[in-house]
């Protein structure tokens, strides 16, 4: 039987505001345990939460962002369980108002584009974090990350495989980033997955009865756990079994999921409006005003690459990763006039020194006007392509600025004709065998005395010309 | 002393006949000597209440008294109270000092108030009788076989033994109100997000409201004018002008129209408090006042409704306590499950629990349809009712409790009964509204009677108006348990 993969992505991630979604204590991540914890954040009897305007203007972004539906009144929901993590036993989120209905993100996966369609997004305040190890036998609570604001984004089950559910998280990571909502830092719990999976015999509408994976913060672990999950349930349905509806955990060490509550554990949150916030009401100000300050966004920007620079529609997707990114290769391709040039750059050479050293766009040890003086000095017959490797290199090193290095390492492409056909009357007179095997008929002869001529100009000389010079000293 | 109105007691201050200290330190004799028969205080500290009137002398020495500075207060143990245990009248909580001030104890603390001590209370502020507190119930100074009234039942008993010239209260369903009437006090729950509920221990936030209790009407506008005002650290706070609540005592009360409400008169209302209530109306109308009947009609559903709500917020705001942070916990158990079921059920007193259980009952899946939000709507119809019936009058006016105090142990196994003394106070928590109750009488067994007044939203310079120049008409305000003069 075939079978098709159904997937619905819900993301956690945390508002880059400075301070919590209901009290003033920072949202630093890294501090000593339990220092960032106001008494709002602990609970103590008495306190109230006061709504964070920052994280709403974070939500409102994101609405916009993606072309979804902003709720003109959203109320915040009490959520109710005990950890002890969770100091006030219930959580507060939205159930029934979410800020942000609807929506869509569009996706390429092997060069087909799509669109995931969004739910919605609410907004809701993180628990602490309880620490299993380390005491002895006991759990420890740190409360610094209890009531950071998160805005859970929740898709519709439209991603058929666990490409597309990497592909449509990576542009989501993309998005809340590109429009700084979310620091993106998956490592620091910043951007958080939890997918929804499930299976169905290819061609059925019902959807099968669905697994929720929580907590992958990686697109790698995303991807290996929406794979081995699939496996998992297509052997279990072909070996004659059901699916029971549950909450798994991905083992990265072992590679599997593994079952973390049963639809029957599940909780009765005892939902209802949190009576110490009044809902909140948009107006057409406010969300005109956070309008203004978004910026361009990556699919915008894709579309004006191509018509602006004449990249490819692929090329114009891996630009935009970032904002970081597409900021640089603009830069550099205003710099130098010459966008595809840039945009072979930027993919090419600048991303791999930047991989292979571990570094990130924004710590690019070359600047994005170095690189587009680079690229004009190329066009304007400065510098070879190969040359230009060797300048590239001394950009990196921190050698100075690109003419500068060119002069200081002699680098300067051969133009004056007379100099290299000295070069060239030299490698005739030293190769006469070379040019009788060209004048027998072998081409091969004549790209070694290519070759020659190159390498006796150091490289510096213009391989059209010397072509050209040949072929007129050899007829 | 203990004959002083809060306004004289500050004039003698600023004038130097008394120091804030001395007032003081006479209070506490008094608490000293009948405190431990009517166990109106769970917390006393004479060296931080005499450091506090210390600070209130320097500030009247220097110039810098305020209205009330140097007068001192006793708050509810519902207040956390920086260094000062606050339990709120539980076991849950009685090993719990705060770390802060909740803001009315800070507006009290600006205006140069000592604390005379944190006053006792039904647990988390859940009962009408004071019976519920952990750590014993209070008497009513008027006969101290009878209780005092609840939740703010410490309160009220202090005032009306003149044990403090003051106290704070809180109003969920009637908390300030029926212990002021059972006790012979005035009292008044302010129209809701008046006065800040930042520190002060939730039990139904939708519904909670602190209030002043005092002798008169005078008193509790001088405590209003401290109490009020907006606070950003409480979302469901009032942002408006700052009033003074007593600009309008003075006015007379001709063309005044009073509501009566039909309902308020019906089945279960004791003659005796009807009685006081039609003369205290007759007292108005001699000061110039009209009654117009009005229907109140869907205030008959406000005790279910009560009962609905404000457990279904108690559910939630009571999950803090959880023996992790803070508070009891239980001494031993097995694992984390064990700890919380322990801590809880040791913790929480029966009143308590059985509302927690109504609480996450009425929000529970496939339940929360049929209870919660069909007593959210029928709140609503209770607040429409209100809204007409101030169109035809200036203030609604009833009685504040069916009867008047009852027996100790007396309601205490029939929980509906108990529930049913707040019929007449619970509206107005329901709709917002300001009410407030003041002595009107007392029964043939010498206990005392409450007129309740409603007015509409901020109207409380009004209430206390009426309040006031009813006051001025008669002495019930001014009466004191004979025994404890």
């Amino acid at each position: 039987m075939k079978w098709e993969t159904v997937i619905g992505l819900e993301v956690h991630t945390q508002l880059a505001t400075r301070s919590k979604i209901f009290s003033g204590s920072s949202t630093a991540f890294g501090a000593a345990p339990n220092t960032q914890a106001s008494a709002v954040d602990i609970a103590l009897p008495g306190v109230l939460p006061v709504l964070n305007k920052g994280a709403v203007e974070c939500a409102i972004k994101f609405g916009l962002a993606i072309g979804a539906t902003l709720n003109r009144v959203n109320v915040f929901d009490r959520k109710n369980y005990f950890y002890p993590d969770l100091p006030k036993g219930y959580q507060i989120s939205q159930l029934a108002k979410p800020i942000v209905e609807g929506g869509a993100l569009k996706i390429i996966v092997d060069g087909e584009e799509k669109t995931v369609h969004l739910t919605r997004a609410h907004l809701e305040e993180d628990a602490g974090k309880s620490l299993h190890e380390d005491f002895h036998g006991m759990t420890g609570i740190d409360l610094n990350r209890a009531g950071t604001p998160l805005l859970e984004i929740v898709s519709e089950p439209e991603m058929r495989s666990s490409a597309e559910a990497v592909a449509y998280a990576r542009a989501l990571h993309t998005l809340v980033t590109w429009i700084g909502i979310c620091d993106g830092n998956m490592q620091e719990g910043s951007f958080r997955v939890d997918a929804n999976v499930s299976v169905r015999p290819l061609g059925q509408q019902e959807f099968g009865t669905r697994r929720e994976i929580k907590n992958l913060n990686s697109f790698r672990f995303l991807q290996q756990a929406i794979d081995y999950e699939v496996r998992w349930q297509i052997e279990t349905l072909e070996d004659g079994g059901r699916i029971e509806q549950a909450t798994v955990l991905f083992d990265p060490d072992r590679g599997e999921t593994r079952m973390m509550r049963s639809k029957e554990e599940a909780h009765d949150y005892r939902y209802f409006p949190d009576p110490d916030l009044l809902p909140v009401r948009l107006d057409e100000d406010w969300i005109g005003a956070v309008h203004a300050t978004l910026p361009e966004l990556p699919a915008a920007m894709q579309a004006r690459f191509q018509s602006e620079y004449g990249v490819s529609a692929y090329d114009a997707s891996v630009l935009t990763g970032s904002r970081a990114l597409a900021d640089y290769f603009e830069s550099a391709a205003r710099a130098c006039g010459q966008g595809k040039l840039a945009a072979n750059w930027v993919m090419g050479e600048l991303s791999a020194a930047l991989n292979k050293a571990e570094l990130d766009i924004a710590q690019s040890p070359v600047s994005a006007a170095q690189l587009g003086t680079l690229i004009a000095r190329i066009q304007d017959g400065t510098l070879s392509g190969k040359l230009a490797k060797q300048v590239f290199e001394g950009l990196w090193e921190g050698a100075g600025e690109v003419d500068a290095i060119i002069e200081a390492r002699g680098l300067k492409q051969m133009s004056d004709s007379g100099e290299l056909e000295k070069i060239i009357d030299e490698v005739l007179a030293a190769n006469p065998k070379s040019i009788e095997e060209f004048r027998a008929g072998k081409d091969k002869a004549f790209n070694a005395l290519v070759g020659q001529v190159m390498k006796a100009s150091r490289g510096k000389a213009n391989p059209a010309q010397v072509n050209e010079l040949l072929k007129t000293k050899l007829q | 002393m203990s004959e002083a109105s809060l306004s004289a007691l500050a004039a003698q201050l600023a004038s130097k006949q008394i120091s804030s200290r001395e007032l003081a330190q006479q209070y506490l004799g008094r608490i000293a000597a009948l405190n431990p028969s009517i166990n109106a205080f769970i917390t006393v500290d004479a060296e931080k209440t005499l450091r506090e009137a210390a600070a209130a002398d320097a500030l009247i020495a220097a110039g810098q008294a305020g209205p009330l500075t140097g007068v001192p207060i006793a708050h509810k143990d519902i207040f956390c109270t920086d260094g000062w245990l606050t339990t709120c009248g539980s076991k849950m909580l009685s090993n719990f000092v705060a770390p802060y001030d909740a803001h009315v104890i800070q507006r009290f603390k600006a205006a140069g108030m000592p604390s005379l001590g944190k006053t006792n209370m039904d647990e988390f502020a859940m009962g009408s009788s004071n019976e519920t507190s952990h750590f014993g119930a209070v008497k009513n100074p008027w006969n101290p076989s009878y209780v005092p009234g609840g939740s703010s039942g410490g309160a009220a008993a202090c005032v009306a033994a003149r044990m403090a010239p003051a106290a704070t209260g809180t109003d969920t369903g009637g908390s300030i109100r029926q212990p002021a009437a059972l006790c012979g006090i005035t009292g008044l729950k302010p129209t809701y997000g008046l006065v800040s509920r930042y520190g002060m221990i939730a039990f139904a936030s939708s519904l909670d409201q602190a209030g002043p209790m005092a002798p008169s009407a005078e008193d509790c506008a001088l405590l209003l004018n401290v109490m009020t005002g907006f606070d950003p650290s409480d979302s469901t706070s009032l942002e408006r002008e700052k009033e003074d609540y007593t600009r309008d005592l003075d006015k007379p009360l001709n063309g005044l129209r009073v509501g009566l409400p039909r309902e308020f008169f019906a089945e279960g209302l004791n003659s005796e408090v009807a009685a006081a209530v039609e003369a205290a109306v007759n007292e108005l109308k001699k000061l110039g006042a009209t009654t117009v009947e009005i229907s109140l009609a869907n205030s008959q559903l406000a005790i279910p409704v009560y009962y609905v709500l404000a457990p279904a917020e108690a559910s939630s705001n009571l999950s803090r306590f959880d023996g992790v942070r803070y508070g009891y916990r239980a001494p031993e158990y097995g694992n984390l499950d064990d700890m919380y079921g322990k801590t809880r059920a040791q913790g929480f007193g029966a009143e308590v629990k059985r509302r927690i259980m109504i609480g996450a009952y009425v929000l529970s899946h496939g339940y929360y349809d049929a209870y919660y939000l069909q007593a959210q709507k029928i709140r609503r119809l209770i607040a429409d009712d209100f809204s007409a019936a101030f169109k035809a009058c200036d203030v609604i006016l009833g009685p504040t409790a069916p009867g008047t105090a009852f027996k100790l142990g007396e309601k205490s196994d029939d929980p509906v009964e108990m529930y049913l003394n707040d019929l007449y106070t619970i509206p107005a928590n329901l709709a917002g509204l300001p009410g407030m109750s003041l002595p009107c009488g007392f029964d043939a067994k010498g206990l005392p009677i409450g007129l309740q007044l409603v007015g509409n939203y901020f109207s409380e310079a009004k209430m206390l108006n009426v309040a006031h120049q009813y006051q001025r008409a008669t002495d019930w305000h001014s009466r004191q348990p004979e025994g404890l003069k």
